[in-house]
């Protein structure tokens, strides 16, 4: 996989939109890779004792899964320079899964540092999940 | 317990170094549905232009959360964790991490704020290498819920 050119880009463009599944066991290997146990992303009696409708993924899941979308499209996933968002809503991962949609559109390209913004947007069921979400890639 | 506002531009000690390896990489980008072969093949990431496989860009949470954790934990902050959401979170990277990075981070507190009868608290952690090469700046915002009383 080689990264894009900046110049094969312009702002307009979209990025998926692209569909990534979240089960239990996708919040498992997340909270074992990324060290976060909390217990409201794994254990639903837990979730529920907190006020919430059952287990829900990790915002930085999210935010992860929504940053290799964007990665992806790049080509190559050590250009993404920047990533960040609000988290707006949790996304709730029942018993039998869920999933995300993750589109982006290019804002703005500076063909001078081949710096590429790209608003995503990540959604849940038809809701927003990630408020002012921006990824940032660098291309040649 | 308020969280205490006098904290703000404290720093605290940096995180005892992390030896970053592939194994790590491999199942980060597999949760993430990361599949660029340079988080897995150590010769595509070479023929990209990295040291060996390279972290998807948000690994860096598991070491920036790892710094806060002196900050989110001292009792003098005023934090009752239990009460505490997500709400920002922002990288900006200097360079990728890879594997054989010794990776450490340094939080400091860059705000404290009241709204609506929540706290937000604002962190910053430089991320880098065991010998001072920046690798990434964390910028994190929580919010911890006030309580019914």
């Amino acid at each position: 996989m080689a990264a894009r050119r900046v110049t094969e880009v312009a702002v307009g463009d979209v990025i998926g939109p692209v569909t990534v599944p979240v089960t239990r066991a996708t919040l498992a290997a997340y909270a074992e890779a990324s060290g976060d146990q909390n217990p409201i992303h794994q254990d639903e009696d837990f979730a529920r004792s907190v006020g919430l409708p059952d287990v829900i993924a990790h915002g930085m899941w999210t935010l992860g899964a929504s940053g290799s979308v964007v990665a992806d499209w790049a080509g190559d996933a050590g250009r993404v320079v920047e990533l960040g968002t609000r988290f707006t809503k949790p996304v709730v991962v029942p018993v039998g899964g869920s999933e995300i949609v993750v589109e982006g559109a290019v804002k703005a390209v500076d063909a001078g540092s081949g710096r590429v913004t790209v608003d995503v947007t990540t959604t849940c069921e038809g809701e927003k999940v990630l408020g002012r979400c921006v990824a940032v890639v660098r291309l040649d | 317990m308020a969280v205490n506002p006098d904290f703000v531009g404290r720093s605290y000690p940096s995180t005892e170094p992390y030896a970053v390896d592939a194994a790590l990489i491999a199942s980060f980008a597999a949760a993430v549905g990361a599949h660029d072969p340079v988080h897995t093949d150590a010769e595509a990431a070479r023929a990209a232009g990295y040291a060996d496989v390279v972290a998807p860009p948000t690994l860096v949470v598991r070491f920036s959360q790892e710094a806060e954790r002196a900050y989110v934990t001292d009792p003098d902050a005023g934090i009752d964790y239990t009460r505490v959401v997500h709400g920002e979170q922002r990288f900006v990277h200097h360079r990728p991490i890879t594997a054989g990075d010794e990776v450490t981070g340094t939080t400091t507190v860059d705000a404290v704020r009241q709204a609506g009868g929540h706290a937000m608290i604002t962190t910053r952690t430089e991320i880098s290498t065991a010998s001072g090469e920046a690798l990434a700046t964390s910028m994190s915002t929580i919010v911890v819920r006030g309580g019914e009383d």
